[in-house]
């Protein structure tokens, strides 16, 4: 007992002195001056702390943007962050029940990884699901709708807040792991059709030490998959922060033979530079997986239940909040290359606050799924036992009547 | 390797030395995570609106609120009894407290803790009191170094429990959610349940309990609201329990921490506050393998475990006494029938000799369970049943259960069995 105790003492010791990525989200440099078409392309330059790499070269500093790329991402990070707070009232008002975990101060991923990537790849990840729900083809109303179990949800209001898919992410997956192995499956599906597309794993640092995790390595590097596996480092799974969880936080280093890139998640620039040189790695030079390690943070609590501000000082939140808020560091960089003005930004605040509104009242109105629905999807329409059990005095409601009907 | 457990040496108390010095920062931290988990808490098992599926279990006649019904608990043996004492002196001397399910969970723990100085506690986020508040100060009390967070690792956890099992400790692990458990499926099903069998009894894994919260809270949804008692049931080797209240959380989990086999103890995540006892302080078992018949009758057996005993027992008077808007679909010659209601707290194994005993005495059951209806644990009952009770039946074993679907995010207190539903199965079963 007294040498497991020495243990224990021994690995709760901080690390000290290890290099740190840089995390603030308003350190990338104007390289050249921004033209005058909002669709040409000009340069800048990131901050030299943005990437730590492993066995691999890592991304140029360099990022190639145009103004409408990064005012379409201004607002769809504003149009995230207004979805989630609009989650967290309704679930106040428990319209919302069940479990909701929101996304907000990590959207430089989700918005991020967008930007690098092309319609065709493919995206998967856990419960902290909706911003990647609405970008990969899904709407504000539809997340809501599923978030209030609506008939208008885009699970038709039968899965809740973890379960929201479109035909490019395959969701929303509520067993904290499960979805990293599901990721190389899809990436080898892709491959072996030869499709130019690679697909992106996601999943957090607590969920990185579910062993499925490690043998999804195994797998896509052994047979070259186009798998990127994409940690969210957001620093907590639950109230145990990564030291506590971890026994190597260096998350992007734990592929072993798979080479990785740690990314300051919080500059939206970064995030898309790093998605960029992964698709280009396993997509155009087809060298198989890669690890990405985004390094951001929650802002809000684990899920609705939880304030986020025990097992963290509030001091800690508010440094985040205040300093290296991935929406302000965009904002900063439009506002000093004469991109757009305050002005401007605030009117594209404006419209995602009115579009996130607007769902809302369209989530709410969308009635509850029919009762015949629960039924249905269990099994393909047609192939399904006579009856699902268990609902009936004498299992009068059999699967021809259901489909009779509802035979819309 | 040797069955005994480490009980041996439950007799001395650990000296106070064990409960580790902490520093300012962890007691701090402690602190928040307690406030943190009682927030948490009040979320994940805030009990159904006004209206909704648990009428009776604040006025239950089936909890014991008074010391000495608590003290009478059938089957109740303190563990340091003098077998040839009275009920009486017993009784005498015993302190009882007012606990929920959580409290005597965590009662049962410490106790485990301080008798057994081989026994750790570990499992996610369970140092700071887990999600349900099972452990609360547990690791202030005895020491992080014996009650532990894990990794999100529950194939992980399980093995490793496994492997502490085999070198005799006492390895009580919690899986945060029943939910959680299918990862650690086959740690538990060819692990843990088949090590004596293939070690040709060389070796066993008796000191390992798997702690889970099990049941509906009303919006689970998908993977919050699991029953997966059934999947276990015909893993020989394991024992799995389920209790229903905060005495038969406490009496059970101690004697399955002792038990000389792996336990799986499955815990009503809706009964953590809800259901109130008064609770022995002291250390006492409840026998495992035993059912326990709440309300003796003789014209029908109901069957359940877990937080469906507190729909039955509602039904039960609905029966007896039906509200004018359940008078016209109860017929008077009903409401005088004697329905036993039984517990069978114990999954695997399961009380035959109780159910059977009791069945051939009222000709009928009724078999009510969360989970869904194929090939869950009902089945396997209402066939043995129907083997050993077949000249007897005067009506078909009847089941009551959640449906054959995955639990949907809308509906789910209709999926799941209430009064309502119990009672029609019993009224149909009565007129059969
Ligand atoms: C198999 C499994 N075990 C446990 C849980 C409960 N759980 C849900 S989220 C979570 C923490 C995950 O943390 P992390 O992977 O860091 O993701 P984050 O919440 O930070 O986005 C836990 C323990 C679960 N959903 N599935
Ligand atoms: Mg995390």
């Amino acid at each position: 007992m007294a040498s497991l105790a020495r243990l224990r003492l021994s690995r709760t010791l901080p690390l000290r002195g290890v290099r740190t990525i840089q995390t603030s989200a308003d350190t990338t440099q104007l390289h050249t001056t921004a033209p005058t078409d909002p669709a040409e392309p000009f340069t800048v330059k990131l901050d030299a702390e943005s990437f730590r790499s492993y066995k691999c070269d890592g991304p140029e500093l360099e990022v190639e943007v145009t103004k409408n790329q990064l005012l379409t991402m201004y607002r769809q990070m504003q149009l995230m962050r207004r979805m989630e707070m609009a989650a967290d009232a309704l679930y106040k008002a428990k319209l919302i029940r069940g479990f909701c975990h929101l996304a907000i101060g990590q959207e430089a991923v989700s918005v991020g990884l967008e930007h690098g990537i092309v319609p065709n790849d493919r995206v998967i990840t856990a419960y902290r699901c909706h911003p990647f729900a609405v970008l990969r083809g899904g709407t504000v109303a539809g997340v809501l709708g599923e978030l209030l179990g609506r008939k208008s949800g885009m699970s038709n209001g039968k899965g809740g807040s973890m379960h929201i898919f479109t035909p490019s992410f395959f969701g929303g997956n509520g067993i904290v792991g499960a979805q990293v192995p599901v990721g190389a499956g899809v990436a080898f599906a892709q491959k072996y059709m030869g499709e130019q597309n690679a697909t992106f794993a996601l999943y957090g640092d607590g969920a990185s030490n579910q062993g499925q995790v490690f043998e999804a390595y195994n797998m896509a590097k052994l047979w070259n998959l186009p798998t990127i596996f994409v940690c969210e480092n957001n620093k907590y799974g639950m109230g145990t922060s990564a030291e506590r969880s971890s026994a190597n936080t260096e998350y992007f280093k734990r592929g072993d033979t798979i080479p990785g890139l740690q990314v300051n998640g919080m500059d939206i620039i970064a995030s898309l530079q790093a998605v960029r040189y992964a698709r280009n790695w396993a997509v155009n030079e087809q060298k198989g997986p890669l690890l990405l390690e985004f390094v951001t943070y929650r802002y809000g609590g684990h899920s609705m239940s939880d304030p986020g501000t025990t097992y963290r000082t509030r001091e800690e939140v508010q440094r985040m909040r205040s300093t290296q808020d991935p929406i302000r560091g965009l904002q900063r960089y439009i506002e000093e290359w004469g991109l757009a003005t305050e002005q401007e930004l605030k009117q594209l605040d404006k419209d995602a606050k009115a579009e996130v509104d607007a769902a809302v009242a369209e989530a709410k109105a969308s009635p509850e799924p029919d009762v015949a629905d629960l039924w249905t999807d269990i099994y393909f329409k047609g192939t399904e036992p006579p009856s699902m059990r268990g609902r009936e005095r004498e299992e009068v409601c059999f699967v021809s009547y259901i489909r009779g009907s509802s035979g819309n | 390797m040797h069955t005994t457990k480490l009980t041996a040496r439950a007799a001395k108390r650990l000296p106070s030395i064990i409960v580790r010095r902490v520093s300012f920062d962890e007691v701090a931290v402690a602190k928040a995570d307690r406030k943190w988990q009682r927030r948490w808490n009040s979320a994940v098992v805030e009990p159904p609106p006004a209206g909704g599926h648990l009428p009776s279990i604040a006025t239950s006649e089936i909890l014991r609120t008074t010391r000495d019904g608590a003290l009478r608990t059938p089957g109740l043996t303190f563990s340091d009894e003098d077998a040839s004492g009275s009920s009486s002196t017993i009784i005498g001397g015993r302190e009882t407290r007012k606990m929920n399910v959580y409290q005597a969970v965590r009662d049962a723990m410490s106790i485990a803790l301080s008798k057994d100085d081989s026994a750790v506690v570990f499992g996610e986020d369970v140092a700071f009191g887990g999600v349900f508040r099972c452990t609360m100060g547990l690791s202030e009390e005895f020491g992080r170094e014996r009650v532990f967070n894990t990794p999100l690792t529950e194939q992980g956890i399980a093995g490793f429990g496994i492997g502490m099992a085999l070198m005799g400790h006492t390895a009580i692990a919690e899986i945060q959610f029943a939910d959680y458990i299918y990862p650690a499926f086959d740690q538990l099903v060819n692990e843990a349940a088949k090590i004596r069998y293939r070690s040709g009894g060389q070796y066993n894994v008796g000191g390992l309990t798997i702690r889970t919260p099990t049941m509906s809270v009303g919006h689970g949804g998908l993977y919050h609201s699991q029953s997966p008692e059934g999947f276990f049931m015909g893993a020989s080797g394991l024992k799995l329990v389920i209790p229903r209240s905060p005495i038969q959380a406490k009496g059970l989990l101690l004697r399955s921490i002792r038990d000389p086999n792996p336990v799986i103890f499955m815990e009503p995540k809706i009964l953590y506050r809800s259901a109130v006892e008064q609770v022995p302080v002291d250390d006492y078992e409840l026998p495992l393998g035993k059912a326990e018949v709440l309300v003796p009758g003789s014209d029908l057996t109901v069957l359940t475990w877990g937080t469906p005993v507190y729909h039955c027992e509602t039904a039960l008077h609905m029966l007896n006494s039906p509200s004018p808007a359940l008078e016209g679909v109860i017929p008077k010659s009903l409401r005088s029938a004697k329905v036993e209601l039984i517990d069978l707290r114990s999954i695997l194994p399961w009380d035959v000799e109780t159910i059977t005993e009791s069945v051939k005495r009222t000709g009928r059951l009724v078999i009510v369970h969360e989970a869904g209806m194929t090939a869950g644990v009902g089945a396997e009952i209402a066939a043995e049943v129907q083997k050993r009770c077949f000249l007897k039946l005067n009506a078909p074993v009847k089941r009551v259960t959640g449906w054959d679907t995955p639990v949907a995010l809308q509906y789910e207190k209709f999926h799941i069995p209430d009064a309502i539903r119990v009672l029609d199965a019993m009224v149909e079963t009565l007129q059969y």
